[in-house]
């Protein structure tokens, strides 16, 4: 085996972490999953609250289609078995924001299986992560505590929400891997627009299951399927972004370790993360452990539907990210690194690709992700924010790779589309401000005889030291007020110099 | 005049018609009965003025001539229908103060079939009883008596209201619901028609749960001709309700002609318990005597499944009970007893506002379903429950019907039996297959006992089967002529 970079070391070894994530992504979908209430966001206080919803005596759910539609997508974008016959079941448990006195959810017969996705890590360094399942499952409400002293109050607008519950295999190894996992996965769900990935909004969560085992065990795992070699695992609930995601494995991975390593043993339990001070802390023990009564919710039939209606669906799915990055390598010639970076965002791949169709892949990947990215990081925005079109961007790489300017030139130029020619076409932007190269040999030779002319000193340097050329170039650049093609001017120099 | 209370919804409608009476006498004569009745108890709560102005409503359209199939048919409501702006508890102290702002299905069927709503119709608490002494609201009381005796009687249950009510006249027909027996049992109680139709056949939504695999809304009327009118207006398909089965509803009135002959009828051997009521066996082998004097083959065949049925039963019904009564917390409507812990505000309320039934069933129901004991239980009861579905199945392969009595015994009094439970659910053993495979059953007044308490006998169809089962229950109806009416000691 090769050389195991993910072994955390002990006092009294080394240690490996074993991580698996279940995420719950809320469905893009207008309304919720057993109602017709709207699933918007932001609405005020029960606004988006139907009967069903509220649990009113002898009301009923009624499947919504399309969340059904939405978690056979994401399990295709998945690379995962679809269940064309699964069932819904409840989940009982009493809390006042779960007006049911049961959640409806998918146990026993989920409606995606196993399936797997490529991580992108870094440059070298892409791993494969197993999905156990994928089942739909409705949303509690929310319950508020602050607004009276000895009152809580009870919003039901997320109640009955669909959200898809994607559960991983126990095959992430680092922080590292889990939050590249869990940002995979949101670009996944976004090319799809089966969710919109907004964290801030609770619109993608992720319960963290992190366990550590001594090095070599979890290999043993592996060859043998005995989850005994594993340790005992705690699950941290609800972190909802992907740097939280890395903190939760790396505090409970080193907290595990100093339990361990004094003698203790690690409880089965429930934790939960505090973003302030980065630690995660218990939320309930298994002792709490609620008995759910899981049982098929009889007020719902079976799921099912058929292969061919499968089939439609994975016809009419987007390119997804693992696919658009392969195609951007072999038609565009980046690194698998560079496509990943592009692919992450589905908006990044379109802006790329309409800037690069036709032109230098190369090129346009370079000024895409660092001219351009790096401005839009530096101003906080989005890629569809960006100041500059990428008809713009193209039409300046055109000019490039026209040779009508240099890529110094560009650089101006993209300044200038920022600022006092913005929006204009970076073409009569080169018209108007007279920047177009000079490739008059004529002009240049004029402008090279100049230099030489008044400089003799340099001139007797440079049969000794053939580098100095560079300086005459600049002379000669600057002569022309930066417009000459720099090999023409060095060309010109070589032969009036004498220099090989 | 005559009383109109006498009258059944097929004589009201050619009344109406032939402009012999209006709809608003009609809705008074039953009115002023229904409020004279309190000692029947069959009422938790009446809306003279609602139908009044739906009678004056009604008589309006009659005279236009634009009568619909119920115009100004006067109907108490089971109180486990949620009636808009009508206050709804399943006469449970749990539900206390519940109005539902919105209309259950089958109700809004009736309304929208010109139907006249008196009131609600008491009933055992979340239609968990067959004796109707689990109400919250005290039990209802039969309208019939031992002889002269003045010992009050069950009607049965759940549907007690509804069928005390039909039988006594405090209204034309009334909806009932059905999870283990109780529509069949308290006809057969109260010497009623009583239709559990096939699940899916009318929708749920609306209809406080009791245990959502079984429960099955139908009529409790006066003959098997009013049965099939108010079935047709009570079935549809639901949108709102999963298990609603999508198929076109039938005019199960003009199913009723046609006769038995050529029909084949079985009579399940195990149906015949180790020591039951000689009186009931005589009505049995009456009613399939005149079944095969009408042309119909009567066959013995065997259901060996059959004895499981009752347990099975009390382990699924239960269990969806738990469930489906956990929304009742406190939290949103209804009862709470306060109290600043959460967990100690459910246990008051629930504790406060379940009766001792509903909690024995809650309990139950928990049991089985819990960790470690789920497969035992309800995983097994679920199979046992197919076998027992695909063994009815089979049988209805080579049989039409089957003929078996509606209940163990005549109507009893209560205490008798409240004290037992395991006696108290045997009351449910010939009716509850039929809600574990979904078939639709009738039951039809058969036949006096020596103390003069009613007998019915229940016929079985396979699913949708309904018309079929009709047209044997008018044959067997019509050949059996009964026309004994309880003497009218409450008023």
């Amino acid at each position: 085996m090769t050389e195991n970079r993910n072994l955390l070391r002990g006092e009294t070894g080394d240690w490996e972490v074993v991580i698996g994530l279940e995420v719950h992504a809320q469905v893009a979908s207008n309304s919720k999953l057993f109602s017709g209430a709207p699933a918007t966001y932001g609405a005020g206080p029960n606004e988006n609250v139907s009967l069903v919803d509220a649990a009113m005596p002898g009301m009923l759910p009624v499947i919504n289609k399309f969340c059904v539609e939405q978690a056979i997508k994401t399990g295709l974008g998945l690379n995962a078995k679809i269940h064309t016959w699964s069932r819904f079941d409840r989940k009982n448990y009493f809390y006042p924001d779960l007006p049911q006195g049961y959640q409806i959810s998918q146990y026993k017969d989920p409606i995606v299986g196993e399936g797997e996705i490529e991580v992108e890590l870094d440059a070298e360094r892409t791993i494969t992560v197993g999905i156990e399942r994928l089942h739909l499952e409705q949303d509690a409400g929310k319950s508020v505590h602050d607004l009276a002293p000895r009152e809580s109050h009870v919003d039901l607008n997320r109640s009955g929400v669909a959200l898809m519950e994607i559960v991983s295999k126990p095959e992430m190894r680092s922080a590292e891997e889990a939050s590249a996992y869990f940002s995979k996965l949101r670009t996944i769900v976004r090319y799809l627009g089966t969710c919109d990935g907004n964290m801030d909004q609770g619109s993608m969560r992720a319960d963290v299951n992190v366990s550590v085992c001594r090095a070599g065990n979890y290999a043993k795992f592996v060859e043998t399927g005995d989850f005994s070699f594993l340790g005992t695992r705690t699950e941290t609930k609800n972190v909802n972004s992907i740097r939280f995601v890395r903190q939760v494995v790396d505090y409970e991975a080193r907290r595990q370790i100093q339990v361990l390593e004094a003698g203790g043993e690690i409880d089965q339990e429930t934790r939960l993360f505090d973003v302030k001070t980065g630690e995660t802390k218990t939320m309930r023990s298994k002792e709490d452990a609620h008995d759910y009564r899981y049982f098929p919710d009889p007020d719902l039939l079976p799921l099912t539907f058929t292969d061919e209606y499968v089939e439609e669906i994975r016809a009419s799915l987007p390119e997804l990210p693992d696919a658009k990055k392969h195609r951007f390598v072999s038609e565009y010639g980046l690194s698998s690194y560079d496509a990943a970076v592009l692919v992450a965002d589905k908006d990044k791949s379109i802006y790329f690709e309409d800037v690069a169709k036709g032109r230098d892949g190369k090129l346009a990947s370079s000024w895409v992700t660092t001219e351009l990215f790096g401005l839009l990081n530096k101003e906080g925005k989005e890629i569809t924010e960006s100041p500059i079109s990428a008809s713009q961007l193209g039409s300046l790489i055109d000019l490039i790779q026209d040779k009508t300017i240099s890529g110094k030139i560009a650089k101006q130029i993209f300044e200038f589309m920022l600022d006092e020619d913005a929006g204009k076409d970076p073409k009569d932007i080169v018209e108007a401000r007279g920047l177009k190269q000079v490739t008059d040999t004529g002009a240049l030779e004029a402008a090279a005889d100049k230099v030489i002319a008044e400089n003799p000193d340099q001139v007797a340097k440079v049969k000794d030291k053939p580098k100095a050329l560079g300086w005459f170039v600049g002379q000669v650049m600057k002569e022309t007020g930066g417009k000459a093609n720099p090999q023409a001017v060095n060309a010109i120099l070589k032969q009036k110099l004498g220099v090989e | 005049m005559t009383d109109l209370t006498k009258k059944t919804i097929a004589e009201l409608r050619d009344g109406y018609a032939a402009k012999d009476f209006s709809a608003a006498e009609v809705t008074d004569a039953y009115l002023s009965r229904a409020e004279a009745a309190t000692d029947l108890n069959a009422y938790v709560r009446m809306t003279p003025d609602l139908a009044k102005s739906q009678a004056k409503a009604s008589d309006e359209r009659i005279a236009k001539g634009e009568a619909r199939p119920l115009e100004g048919i006067p109907l108490g409501i089971k109180d486990l229908f949620c009636t808009k702006d009508i206050e709804t508890n399943a006469a449970s102290h749990i539900l206390d103060g519940f109005v539902p702002p919105y209309e259950s299905t089958v109700s809004q069927n009736l309304l929208d079939d010109g139907g006249v709503f008196l009131g609600k119709l008491n009933l055992d608490e979340f239609a968990m009883g067959s004796s109707n002494e689990t109400s919250y609201y005290g039990p209802v009381v039969n309208p019939w008596r031992r002889g002269n005796e003045e010992t009050k009687l069950t009607p049965g249950g759940s549907s007690g209201g509804s069928s005390s009510a039909v039988s006594a006249r405090l209204c034309a027909a009334a909806t009932a619901t059905d999870t283990g027996g109780s529509i069949r049992q308290p006809a057969s109680l109260t010497a009623t028609v009583g239709i559990k139709p096939t699940y899916g056949r009318c929708s749920r939504w609306g209809i406080v749960a009791f245990a959502s695999s079984l429960d099955q809304a139908g009529p409790i009327t006066r003959d098997v001709r009013d049965g099939a009118i108010m079935l047709s207006s009570m079935a549809s398909h639901d949108p709102k309700d999963s298990t609603s089965i999508n198929r076109p509803v039938p005019d199960y009135e003009k199913a009723l002609e046609g006769g038995v002959k050529g029909m084949k009828i079985g009579i399940p051997k195990e149906y015949r318990l180790d020591g039951m009521n000689e009186e009931i066996d005589a009505v049995w082998e009456k009613g399939a005597q005149l079944l095969r004097d009408q042309g119909a083959e009567v066959v013995e065949v065997s259901l060996p499944l059959t004895k499981y049925a009752l347990p099975v039963y009390y382990i699924v019904a239960p269990a969806e009970a738990s469930s489906n009564l956990a929304r009742y917390d406190g939290v949103k409507y209804g009862l709470r007893v306060h109290d600043d812990n959460i967990h100690e505000m459910y246990m008051k309320t629930r504790a406060e506002g379940f009766g001792k039934e509903v909690q024995r069933r809650l309990m139950i129901g928990t049991y089985v379903l819990s960790a470690g004991y789920y497969d035992a239980y309800y995983l097994r009861a679920q199979r046992v429950r197919k076998k027992i579905a695909d063994e009815l199945a089979e049988v209805f392969k080579s049989v039409d019907l089957l003929l078996t009595p509606s209940s163990p015994g005549a109507a009893f009094g209560f205490g008798e039996k409240s004290a037992d439970p395991i006696e108290m659910y045997l009351n449910d053993v010939f009716t509850v297959t039929a809600n574990l495979a979904g078939i639709p059953g009738i039951s039809v007044p058969a036949g006096l006992d020596a103390q003069g308490l009613p007998l019915g006998l229940q016929l079985l169809a396979p699913a949708f089967g309904e018309e079929t089962m009709l047209r044997g229950a008018r044959a067997l109806e019509e050949a059996l002529g009964f026309d004994a009416q309880p003497t009218e000691w409450w008023t």
